[in-house]
């Protein structure tokens, strides 16, 4: 665009189509504005993870006795695995990187969207067809797979459900991330404001940059993996069928060479959510900010070399059993690295615990206990113990949940007035996180005495002795209910009625707290130049901010 | 928009150089059919492969035209056989001693 009159910048991007619709639906659903294809996804991810935390409530309700309650076995099966596929192909995998990392990449490194604008609505037209293939696939009449999310053969190949068109969602599922992946980096290397060197460059930037990796890398593998599941069910290939020379533990290499850095799609862009949000509260610019860079790279190659720590007690030799867990033991030094250094960061700065921070001391707490059970499930002895049972539940929900599904609200507290131009109220965020923290260990960590008493997980029934625990992580799951019904309610009033936020109500000082909220179609009236490390907080007292 | 880095050139190898390629890949393809009737022992693998690595040496240089970019490319690429490579033997420190 060229020059714009004054009156046309102070559009924001609401008001400023980039197609021939002015307004109406057809004005966001073929958008090329990172902004909007950004809230697109929030809008559609968020619509899923809802009806995951609904399928997971409704378990809950199954094992609130032992027996049958409300639904028969296999009910429950296909309720698990619809949980499952939901919140890890649909909410999970994408749900940082694609909303978050969609409207704050290109600003957060003065750009004024990405490298391939038209690609990224593709990537989520292809999110909407994979999503509405994964819908039908639970109304056709066979009814809804019954595998749990990971397909395993023999079973995937065996079930009479509607494995087929399932595993092809998830197939195209994947292309979108690759694509989303492959924008961010090509963005990354090309469009970084003058002066934005990668040094210079916000961790949040970093993390999506070895996220990204990972989604070129890896989701090709699991794309293949899962096409020759369907190719073995129509034709009998035999490349995992053993009575034809197949071998069924290959099929869980190679799931795991995907879905283990999997992971790390996940995890790394929450780290970096909170590399963003501690030095704004600690008003103090963040500890080991190399370190902190390149323990991403680091976790997302380590994160490669893992993967058969899935796998202990499937028969795979001593040797790589011994390997494998050495490696994943390797995984803990760069995640300890970016702990280490929040807390430093933390640690004699001036601490303003507004409701993003609390999100992250929320995210601290729960991922530690991830983290650190899941040193307990790499080790071979204990692993053989509790492996496929709750503990191994307790243990990635910590992880998936408490620690990127916690973050996921972290940073929609953090941005929200800048992607909507408007406040929610703190007391009801402070109230949510709270109830969070509650309903969340009420849920969970149950589980955990649960697996290591001997609970297997996948079942929809158990002995009388688990009666009490199950019981509370029942009421738990209640509890988490409600606390989705706070958050999502408050947010979406306040998306409509919520006071006119600040350009900068926090203080941040990265890129985007310099503009407009909600920012203008091009976020920048001129691309900046930077001068200084993205943390310096010196700069505050020329900016525009609340407290001021 | 008022960048514009599209302008550097476009050499590669003609039309004639790419048919060639796509003869020796053709060629390659026709080893590949006929030796599989051939018992090689435990070499069949590694002559497989080795067939494999060089058509696709062929594909990424010249169809992919990476052989005429920047380096940063190769790198990438690079990388990229860097990890493969090491999940191909991590996967057969359980294939082969189980
Ligand atoms: C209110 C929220 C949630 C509740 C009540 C809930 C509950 C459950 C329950 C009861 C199971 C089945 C345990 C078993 O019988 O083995 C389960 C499995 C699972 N959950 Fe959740 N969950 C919730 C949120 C999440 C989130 C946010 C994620 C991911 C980010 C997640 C990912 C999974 C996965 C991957 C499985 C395994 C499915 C399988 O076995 O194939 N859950 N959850």
């Amino acid at each position: 665009m060229a020059n714009g009159t004054v009156a046309l910048e102070e559009k924001s991007f609401y008001e400023e189509s980039t197609n021939r619709w002015n307004k109406g639906i057809l004005a966001w659903i073929f958008s090329t504005d990172h902004k909007r294809i950004g809230l697109l996804y929030l809008y559609g991810i968020s619509a899923f993870f809802l009806v995951g935390v609904l399928a997971g409530i409704l378990m809950r309700l199954e094992l609130i006795a032992p027996g049958k309650d409300l639904f028969e076995p296999q009910f429950y099966n296909q309720l698990f695995t619809l949980h499952g596929v939901i919140m890890i192909f649909l909410f999970i995998i994408p749900g940082l990187p694609a909303i978050f990392g969609n409207f704050f990449l290109p600003i957060q490194i003065g750009a004024k969207d990405v490298a391939f604008p038209r690609l990224n609505l593709l990537s989520w037209w292809i999110y909407v067809v994979g999503a509405i293939m994964a819908l039908i696939s639970i109304v056709l009449p066979d009814g809804p797979l019954d595998t749990g999310w990971t397909f395993y053969v023999p079973y995937s190949v065996r079930s009479g459900t509607n494995i087929s068109l399932a595993i092809m969602a998830a197939f195209v599922l994947g292309f979108s991330s690759i694509l989303t992946g492959l924008n961010f980096i090509t963005t990354i290397h090309r469009m970084r404001a003058p002066g934005m060197t990668w040094f210079r460059m916000p961790l949040f930037g970093w993390s999506m940059y070895a996220t990204a990796w990972i989604q070129i890398i890896a989701t090709p593998v699991v794309g293949i993996t899962i096409l020759l599941v369907v190719l073995e069910r129509y034709f009998g290939i035999g490349i995992f069928d053993p009575t034809l020379g197949g071998d069924p533990i290959l099929f869980q290499h190679l799931f795991w060479i995907y879905s283990h850095p999997a992971v790390y799609i996940m995890i790394l862009p929450a780290m970096g959510v909170v590399s963003e949000i501690i030095p704004t509260f600690a008003r103090r610019t963040i500890f080991g900010y190399k370190a902190i860079a390149m323990s991403s790279l680091a976790i997302a190659f380590v994160g490669y070399l893992v993967w058969a720590h899935h796998m202990f007690t499937t028969g795979i030799s001593d040797t790589s059993r011994i390997i494998f867990s050495l490696l994943t033991f390797i995984v803990a030094l760069p995640s300890g690295v970016k702990v280490f250094n929040w807390v430093a960061t933390m640690y004699k700065g001036s601490i303003d615990p507004k409701p993003p921070f609390i999100w992250v001391m929320n995210f601290i707490f729960l991922f530690s206990i991830g983290g650190l059970t899941g040193l307990v499930l790499g080790s071979l002895a204990t692993d053989i113990h509790v492996h496929d049972t709750y503990f191994v539940v307790a243990h990635f929900h910590y992880v998936m949940f408490g620690g990127v599904g916690t973050i996921f609200f972290a940073a929609l507290y953090y941005w929200f007035p800048k992607m909507f131009g408007r406040m929610y109220n703190i007391k009801t965020a402070n109230i949510a996180a709270a109830l969070y923290f509650v309903a969340f260990n009420m849920l969970y960590f149950p589980k955990f005495i649960m697996g290591y008493m001997g609970m297997p997980r996948r079942y929809y029934d158990y002995l009388p002795e688990f009666e009490a625990m199950q019981q509370i992580s029942t009421v738990g799951s209640w509890l988490m209910g409600i606390t989705m019904i706070l958050i999502f309610g408050s947010l979406i009033y306040s998306m409509k009625k919520g006071k006119k936020a600040h350009k900068n109500p926090w203080g941040g000082v990265t890129l985007e707290w310099h503009i407009e909220s909600p920012p203008t179609l091009e976020n920048f009236h001129e691309i900046p130049t930077v001068k200084t490390e993205p943390y310096d907080f010196s700069q505050l007292k020329e900016m525009d901010y609340e407290s001021k | 928009m008022s960048q514009h880095d599209n302008n550097h050139e476009h050499h590669g190898i003609g039309y004639g150089g790419l048919t060639l390629v796509w003869l020796g890949l053709l060629a390659l393809t026709s080893i590949t059919v006929s030796i599989a009737g051939i018992s090689l022992g435990e070499y069949t693998l590694f002559v497989a492969m080795g067939i494999a690595c060089v058509k696709s040496i062929l594909v990424v240089n010249y169809f992919m035209h990476i052989k005429f970019e920047e380096p940063i490319f190769k790198v990438f690429i690079g990388i990229s056989l860097f990890t493969l490579v090491v999940i191909f033997i991590l996967t057969y420190f359980d294939i082969s001693f189980r």
